[in-house]
């Protein structure tokens, strides 16, 4: 995974990375409740957990999630524009990936959470009739 | 083989210290895998 060029480069420009051994820094493990390996977990830079990922995945679907968690550091400190254009990254990028559906669904939402216009909700809605129709996120999609 | 280039820290403390002088935010990888 992380010899991957793509992977190396996108950590590298975007974090401080940390790597932390389970033999060498068992303490590390409680304080941030790891339940399993591998696990990512994106901090702001206050140390507040953003984001978190449990488990292997195939390059693209790692790329993919990594953007989702830089869009959820952008929604919590409530820059919608950057969360959007984050999540939208996603479903241009990686459209096959799991990924996808759900930013297709935040970016939506940050569009929402900016404009108040509920014709974004609508417009979201309308887009998971066309796409991603089966998945977990148009059901989520489907009141609006 | 390929190898990871990726500046690794171990520090979680110095390294938030960092990411709040930078505003940069972290990424933190627990591995059971050797080294």
């Amino acid at each position: 995974m992380y010899p991957d060029p793509q992977v190396s480069e996108l950590i590298s420009r975007q974090f401080v990375p940390v790597r932390i051994h389970v033999k060498e820094q068992p303490t590390m493990w409680k304080r941030f409740n790891i339940r399993w390996t591998p696990t990512v977990l994106i901090l702001a830079p206050d140390g507040a957990e953003a984001f978190r990922l449990e488990g292997y995945l195939p390059r693209d679907e790692f790329l993919a999630q990594l953007h989702l968690g830089l869009g959820f550091l952008a929604v919590n400190q409530k820059k919608w524009q950057p969360a959007r254009q984050e999540f939208e990254s996603v479903v241009e990028r990686f459209p096959e990936t799991d990924a996808a559906p759900e930013a297709l669904y935040w970016a939506g939402v940050a569009k929402y959470s900016n404009s108040h216009d509920p014709n974004e909700l609508r417009a979201l809605g309308r887009q998971f009739k066309e796409r991603y129709t089966d998945t977990a996120w148009a059901k989520r999609a489907s009141i609006w | 083989m390929a190898t990871d280039t990726i500046a690794w820290q171990k520090d979680v403390d110095g390294a938030i210290a960092e990411a709040k002088r930078a505003q940069k935010p972290l990424l933190l990888d627990f591995t059971a895998a050797p080294a």
